[in-house]
Parts: C-alpha cells; structure tokens; sequence
C-alpha cells in the first residue's frame, strides 16, 4: 500500500513545494528563520521580528501565529519551525517530552487574567465574582487551552462555579465576542484588553496575580538556522525584546 | 457508421485524474491510519461525544426541515415563475454556497445578534439568539439552503412544465397541480436535495462557532467538538472524525439514487 501511497503524495505535493520555496527564494534574503509562536505575542512577536531583521543583514523572520497545542502538534507533524514561543509551560513541556527543542525552554513574560466587556459595559460586572452572577451573559476560554485552564484555576481558587453561555477556542474567539457585543463579559489577559484598546472596557480584579501564565521559548530541534535561532531567543529575552513585551502589558517573569 | 465501443479517452488524462482521485483518498488513508482501532469504541461512545453527535443530528434534521419549508417554494419561483431581476436573485440565493463560513456566521452575527439589525425586535420579543441552539439551526440553514434550491430547480428545470399544463388545463388549481404533479416528478432532486443540505448542517463550522459559540450540549456540535478535542485528546479527535466520514460517506449513497438519469 505505501509504496504506492508514497510516490503519488509526492506526485501531488512536489509541484506546491516547488513553488513554495521559489517565493522564499524571491526575496532576496539569504536566511529564514522560522519562528512559531503563540497567538498572544502576534503584535509583539511581529516587532521584535523587525527589529532581529533590522539587526542580521540578509535574514528574513518568518512568523507563524496559532493557539499553543497546534503549534506544538505542527512541529511534532514536522513543521520547519526554528524557534517555539508558547502561552504556558504545559505546551512547551510537550514539545521537551518528546525531545523536539534543541536547548533548555527559558521563561521570557507572564501575563494574567483580565475580565473584558463590551465599552457601556452593559451588565455592571466590577469584579470576578460578578461573572457568576444570574442573567450575565459570559464568554470564556475552553479548559483545554491556556486561558480557559487558567480561567477555571481562578474560578476554583475564588470558590466560583462559572455558567458561561460559550467555551471558545482561544483568546481571540473570546474577545470577538465582546467586542460585537453579543456577550456581557469575556475572560482574556491583560495583554488582549491593551490590544483591543476602545473595543473593548477592561475590569481589573484584586485577585488576578493568584493566576499567571508563564511564556516559555526553546529553540527546536534539528533547527538548520540553531546559532540564529539562538540570537533570536537572546533578543526576546533581553531589554529590546522585554521593551516590547512590557508595553503590551506582559510581566516579567 | 456507429462505433460498437465507446469513444476512448486519451490515455494521459489517466495521470491527472488519479492525481485528483488520490488528493481526495490520501488524507482519508493518512487519517485511517492514525485511529487507534483497540479504543475506537470507548473514544467514540463517550458522554461529550455522543453529547455532540445528537445536538449536530438534531440540528441538522432541523434545518433540513427549515430549508425544505423555505427552499421549495424559492426552487419554484425561481424556476417556474418570471421577474425582473430573477438571475439576481438567483446569483443572490446561491451566495452562501461560495461565501466562507465565517463570513456566513459574522453576517449572522451582525443580523441576528443582540446589537444586530434584528435585535432589537428580537430582545423586545424576550427572544436571544445568540449562544442558542436557535443560533446553530439559522447558520446550518443558510449554509446548506442554496444545496436544496439549486437541486430543486435543476430537476424542476429538466422536468418541464407539460404535464403541469395538463393537469391545470383539466381543471385542478394551482395548489393542487403542485401537490399531486410537480412534487411527485421532481422527488428524487427534492431528496437528494434534502439529504445534501442535511450533509452540509452536518458539517457546518465556520458560521457556527463565529455566531453560535462552543458549549456543550448546546452549541457544541460534533464538528466544533472535533475542533475542541484535537488541543487535548488526539485519539478521539481523529475517532470522531471517522464517525462523520461514515456519515458523510452514506449521506452520498443516500444522495446518488436521486441524480441518476431518469
């Protein structure tokens, strides 16, 4: 069966990959450096990105943006990634179980939670436990994914049972509904509601430092592009990478 | 002289279509060849999933029911009837056929929704649609709406109106012409119809979570489940998918009987 299999995926997918590279290629860039990394860090990721191209002549940084699990299950797939930048520890912990990073995970930002409405803020909520309250329409993260386990560790830790109306997939799915105004509140992070800025009315609670997600990054495994891989980890965890992450709001870790 | 053997085409066409052909079976191999076969059963028969499975089995009969009660009638102005502006129209009602989902679902959205053009009148009525399971028979009926109209009226179209003439010209009103004559010639399109647009609610996605949202029981259907599960348990992400590939697969055997050539 694979010996037939094999030879007409590859009929297939030859001709793409051809194409895919002659873009890269098209460029002019000498280098590309593949960088993965969670959903949360795409406006940060995106200017510490220009800044390493702006400081290595001739290298282009390639970003590609998704919720942390997929990620890790793409490059577990064998995706070309160089660099993983994950939205909590157990992710990245997938990735060294089953030894895909090339090097020791180094924590670069934190971030917490943060409680997100429409601007009118139409059902009054001023702290966490208002979203258990009868009659508001909540919208949170799914357990399965970083903010929705973090979410529930904060509900568990302050005694609450939260109803939400919906169990999104991520941060961005969340706030999508805030935004349009169909929910009355969404759990995000404090990096979202700086993002979304007028969008979106921000409620800060007294209890949200009892929760923090840890960034990790690691360089992956086999990377082709390791010493380059490696500078661009040093940029994110040194002062022009932690300048940009603190003015989006990320803590230090 | 007339040939005894169909015409042949050329051998090379041979290379291409098997190309198309494996594009189409290779990742369903790829995917048989991740299900863990020993816990196939316990994966596919826990609560969640069949939790799932009946929300999206029940939806999609649902808007089925909706799209035969609202595409009958729009098959048949549009194809037995003359307006101006009909190709508009008709342009029009297959929109949701080649629009993306979530485009679908953020229309929905901005329609339906609470701040929507609609909402208003609806929160006056005490009627939320939004995060309900309302919310997922809307977005699977229009998507697959334009499924049953277009099948409809392909096979009202090759049907012809004569017999129809006949019946009206012996005397039998509009209503009845339609109940006794039309309806019966074109009831293979209108089942194939019915059971593609059945087919497609069932793997409505996009406009679902962009309008619906995800919880189970409610809004999570078997799709959004998958989608769900993938972050956590791999395994039963891919069970599950088998599960709506069988589906799939006997919703086209279902389908087949009513375009063949009759």
């Amino acid at each position: 069966m694979k010996k037939l299999l094999v030879p007409l995926a590859l009929a297939l997918v030859l001709p793409f990959a051809a194409c895919g590279s002659d873009d890269s290629d098209g460029g002019g860039s000498d280098t590309t450096l593949t960088v993965y990394a969670a959903a949360s860090l795409t406006s940060t990721f995106e200017k510490i990105a220009d800044e390493f191209e702006a400081a290595h002549d001739g290298v282009e940084v390639k970003l590609s943006f998704g919720g942390s699990s997929d990620l890790v299950t793409q490059i577990q797939e064998g995706a070309p990634a160089d660099v993983f930048a994950s939205a909590d520890t157990a992710n990245m912990d997938k990735l060294v179980d089953a030894d895909l990073t090339g090097a020791d995970p180094q924590d670069f930002a934190t971030n917490t939670l943060e409680i997100a409405t429409p601007p009118d803020n139409p059902a009054g909520i001023a702290s966490f436990q208002d979203l258990a309250k009868d009659g508001v329409d909540l919208v949170v993260c799914a357990p399965e994914v970083p903010c929705g386990a973090a979410t529930q560790t904060m509900a568990d830790k302050l005694g609450l049972t939260l109803h939400p109306v919906s169990e999104e997939e991520s941060v961005t799915d969340v706030l999508a509904k805030v935004t349009s105004g169909e929910a009355d509140a969404g759990v995000v992070y404090v990096t979202d509601v700086t993002a979304a800025g007028d969008a979106v009315n921000g409620v800060t609670f007294p209890e949200s430092g009892k929760v923090v997600n840890t960034y990790p990054i690691a360089p992956v495994a086999d990377s082709k592009n390791a010493d380059l891989a490696d500078e661009f980890i040093q940029m994110v965890v040194g002062d022009t990478g932690q300048q940009i992450l603190g003015d989006a709001g990320f803590g230090q870790p | 002289m007339r040939s005894e053997r169909p015409v042949g085409v050329p051998a090379w066409i041979f290379v291409p279509a098997a190309l198309g052909g494996a594009l189409v079976l290779l990742p369903l191999a790829g995917m048989l060849s991740r299900v863990e076969w020993g816990d196939f059963w316990s994966l596919v028969s826990s609560d969640s999933a069949l939790t799932a499975l009946s929300l999206s089995l029940r939806t999609s009969a649902a808007s089925t029911v909706l799209c035969l009660v609202l595409g009958v009638p729009m098959a048949l102005v549009l194809a037995r009837t003359r307006f101006p502006g009909q190709g508009v129209v008709r342009s029009l009602v297959l929109l949701p056929l080649v629009l993306p989902p979530v485009v679908g679902g953020i229309a929905l959205l901005y329609t339906f929704g609470r701040r929507g053009l609609l909402g208003g009148q609806l929160d006056a009525l005490g009627v939320q649609v939004a995060f309900s399971t309302t919310a997922v028979v809307l977005a699977q009926t229009f998507v697959s709406l334009p499924f049953l109209v277009v099948s409809l009226e392909g096979a009202l179209r090759s049907a012809g109106s004569r017999y129809e003439t006949v019946a009206a010209s012996l005397g039998a009103r509009p209503t009845t012409v339609f109940r006794r004559v039309t309806l019966p010639l074109v009831l293979p399109g209108l089942v194939s119809g019915a059971v593609l647009s059945f087919a497609r609610a069932l793997g409505e996605f996009g406009a679902t979570i962009t309008f619906a949202g995800s919880l189970e029981g409610t809004t999570r259907t078997l799709p959004l489940f998958i989608y769900n599960l993938r972050v956590t348990d791999p395994d039963a992400a891919v069970a599950m998918s088998l599960v709506l590939v069988v589906v799939a697969v006997l919703v086209i055997a279902a389908a087949r009987p009513g375009r063949s050539t009759t």
